[in-house]
């Protein structure tokens, strides 16, 4: 009964993207007023359909409805609560269904947050994002269906993938979609402003609070799965240039220069085109990234779900939205004038270098990531591009990227003097450098040129983003000053001091981490970084739903014992996987890292994984600075009120915008 | 400024393909190994499945096993721990260089995590030997 009315609400809410995704469009365009109103109670009763469904399928997981193929795929009895309700989007249909009600979810948002937005605009903004969704609910209706029952009815599940049962998992693929999805709406602001060919400044500020909000949680998704894989693989790895990470770095990059030239758009007037286009490759890169993942057509871990047929679906439904908004932007762009930028050095043009980088960096990611598949097609070998290659074309792009950045929170909008930047910037860039070579002088134990590059970029951020708070609140009363400074000023200086905090983390682990595989017996000691660690056995332990053998290592200082840690075997009841489980001593300055390998022959001794990890929490610490900073600029008030904005006139109004 | 960001984008291509050219690992079955097709001394992938009975612990860390396409066998030692997956029966893909004696030694043991997944260049090698078969 529930999962038929589950159907039945996806089909309703079928109804209703396609409505919405029609009427409100064809209003716009003839003026009627009646067909632009549609959108409002469209996008409200999808947002209610699509989410009946979901709770319709949450509550099967929850009944143990095992007649529901994809409950008895992904769920047991065994299988605590917590998992039951993340088992929802453990697999592609749930995945699916999960990314159509964020769209929804976004829409809504959209439609009650943007009553300062003309009728016009909003209306095509909506019937947009209900193609979007239509396009998506018809992929989940027509061939992923996650009510299809089955019989005879499984007495039993086959459990949630052992991978998928920890917490960082659990919560990564909502924040990464609530990312992902979030780009839908920049790309719906872009397409509405092509439509009515009124790409001025006004959309650049209408867009920019969503764009902050999916480029936060992007971020933040990201450094989940980044967390999720250094406790859950074993092998002590933050990153490994995988498919599927890069299907969701590369909507990262293009978001972060989408980010930025935004904000040029907005105050100045430049890039309008440009800013359009952006937004237009984000959310396609978006699609791509969910078609990478759920088709399969990867050789990759998170390819859970294999099937190529589903593939060819979201093929055709991602050429339909990419080609059509490449050619409407081909149309209309052409007739869009921007303001010149004026100056090499000013603001605006930093911004133009920032969004070259990216977008270079982004297609080499690209390049690397759909090479193997292209050559595979074409028949002409099987091969794989490995971590070398990405290493080898990010850091070069990277590190000239950060060094810009900090000139960013110094430079001024429009015109800025070359030599005033110098006198401000060259004393900080060589204190940046002494500190960046005295600092693995003093705390490492060898001589790295990765980790005085590192530690030289990120106090030369830190230091850049506070002096750029300093000298634009001096002058007059600071703390009026300081309160009167946007919030987008502060956010820009969280987030940059969080690409330091990450730069730091990533040079000092990758310099100065510690490996070793060893083979140890109970009472063996192994020295490592200066710890000294004591294997005492295994012993075994049951969890709800799987049995483990747990590896007891005992940290020692001057003989003593310091610390435990508990690293585990775990196998699963139904799915008979051994997962590894490391055991971590997480600190600030460094983590210890145990995991334990296999059994030896000789029955007493293991083979483990020591690592000695230092800095490596200042990575994902980066991300979150990184995000929070996203979140603060969103918040900015001058995108909430309508009265912020009558107060704020669009600095791109003394530019001609066009209409056609 | 057009063609600084001209000459830059070139520079960025070009750094671009010759990392590319360098970092490709192309995969090999048992069989074109046996026939001497692969290279020696470069960094390629070898996939096959695990024989049973092949795996056989050195001393400290190290492992030697056997791996087939039900056609031809090559024999991989590998000094580390292995996978969570790695059985015996297994198909399994790992990444290393050909030395002199036809020895594969690997720098890199993958298997996933599934415990019916066989890597689909694995898949595809043991298909043409058996359409050979038949």
């Amino acid at each position: 009964m529930i999962p038929e009315l589950g159907t039945f609400s996806l089909i309703l809410a079928l109804l209703c993207a396609i409505v919405q995704g029609t009427f409100p469009l064809l209003g716009a365009h003839r003026n009627h007023g009646h067909w632009m109103n549609l959108a409002r109670s469209a996008a409200w009763s999808q947002l209610v359909f699509v989410g009946l469904a979901y709770a319709c399928l949450t509550v099967s997981f929850l009944s143990h409805d095992f007649s529901v193929r994809y409950v008895a795929l992904n769920s047991n009895t065994q299988l605590p609560v917590i998992y039951l309700i993340s088992g929802v989007w453990a697999g592609h249909e749930g995945s699916l269904l999960l990314w159509a009600l964020i769209l929804a979810g976004w829409t809504g948002a959209v439609e009650r947050y943007s009553s300062a937005i003309p009728q016009e605009m909003l209306a095509r903004v909506i019937a947009v994002m209900g193609l979007v969704s239509t396009g998506f609910l018809l992929f989940i209706i027509m061939t992923s269906s996650p009510f299809a029952r089955q019989f005879p009815i499984p007495l039993e599940g086959n459990d949630l993938n052992p991978l998928l049962q920890d917490p960082g998992l659990a919560i990564h693929p909502p924040i990464l979609y609530l990312g992902y999805v979030g780009f839908s709406v920049p790309f719906a602001f872009g397409i509405a402003a092509l439509l009515a060919g009124r790409l001025d400044g006004a959309w650049a500020r209408w867009s920019r609070p969503w764009t902050l909000f999916a480029w936060s949680f992007l971020t933040i998704g990201i450094a989940l799965g980044s967390w999720w894989a250094y406790n859950e693989l074993g092998w002590g790895g933050w990153w490994f240039w995988d498919p599927v990470e890069n299907a969701s770095f590369m909507p990262w990059l293009v978001g972060t220069a989408l980010v930025h030239s935004l904000a040029a758009t907005e105050k100045r007037g430049v890039f309008k085109a440009w800013t359009v286009l952006l937004a237009l490759v984000a959310f396609s890169l978006s699609l791509l990234g969910t078609f990478l993942v759920r088709s399969g057509i990867l050789t990759s871990v998170h390819a859970f779900a294999n099937d190529p047929a589903r593939g060819v679906f979201i093929l055709i439904f991602l050429s339909l939205v990419v080609g059509l908004s490449l050619g409407l932007y081909a149309w209309r762009a052409p007739s869009v004038r921007s303001t010149l930028v004026t100056s090499p050095i000013s603001r605006e043009s930093l911004i133009l270098i920032n969004n070259i980088l990216l977008m270079v960096t982004t297609a080499t990611i690209l390049l690397g990531t759909l090479y193997p598949l292209v050559m595979d097609a074409l028949g002409l070998g099987k091969i794989s591009v490995g971590a070398p290659y990405f290493n080898s074309v990010f850091v070069p792009l990277t590190v000239p990227l950060v060094l810009l950045l900090g000139t960013a929170s110094v430079i001024r909008w429009k015109q800025d003097k070359l030599k005033r930047l110098l006198w401000i910037l060259t004393p900080i860039l060589l204190i940046s450098f002494v500190i960046g070579v005295l600092w693995p002088v003093f705390n490492m134990p060898h001589y790295s040129s990765v980790a005085i590059l590192g530690v030289t970029l990120g106090v030369w951020t830190f230091a850049t983003a506070v002096v750029g708070v300093w000298s634009r609140t001096s002058g007059g009363n600071r703390w009026r000053r300081l309160r009167n400074t946007p919030s987008s000023f502060y956010g820009m200086t969280v987030a940059h001091i969080g690409v330091g905090v990450f730069a730091i983390g990533i040079s000092l682990t990758t310099a100065f981490s510690i490996e070793k595989q060893v083979r140890m017996a109970p009472g063996d000691h192994q020295l490592i970084g200066g710890y000294d660690f004591r294997f005492d056995g295994v012993i075994d332990v049951r969890g709800a739903n799987y049995v483990a053998q747990r590896g007891l290592i005992t940290e020692l200082k001057d003989g003593l014992p310091v610390s435990r840690l508990e690293p585990e075997k775990r196998t699963y009841q139904i799915q008979k996987n051994p997962m590894t489980e490391a055991g971590i001593e997480a600190g600030l300055m460094r983590d210890l890292y145990v995991s334990l390998g296999e059994p030896l022959d000789d029955g007493r001794s293991w083979g483990l994984r020591l690592y000695f990890k230092p800095f490596i929490r200042w990575i994902w610490l980066g991300a979150l600075l990184i995000a929070f900073g996203g979140l603060i600029a969103a918040f900015d008030r001058r995108y909430r009120s309508q009265s912020g904005i009558r107060n704020h006139p669009p600095s791109a109004a003394t530019t001609p915008s066009v209409g056609i | 400024m057009v063609g600084l960001i001209v000459v830059g984008c070139t520079i960025a291509t070009g750094l671009a393909l010759l990392a590319l050219r360098e970092n490709i690992n192309l995969f090999f079955s048992p069989s074109q190994i046996v026939e001497g097709t692969a290279p020696s001394n470069t960094t390629i992938r070898l996939g096959g499945m695990v024989v049973a009975g092949s795996v056989q612990r050195g001393a400290n860390l190290g492992v030697t096993f056997v791996l087939t396409d039900l056609a031809e066998q090559v024999t991989v030692t590998y000094e580390g721990i292995l996978p969570d997956l790695f059985r015996e029966g297994q198909g399994i893909v790992t990444q290393g260089k050909l030395d002199s004696s036809g020895r594969f030694v690997a720098q890199q043991v993958l298997a996933k995590h599934d415990e019916t997944y066989m890597p689909p260049e694995v898949n595809d090698a043991l298909r043409k030997v058996m359409a050979v078969d038949q």
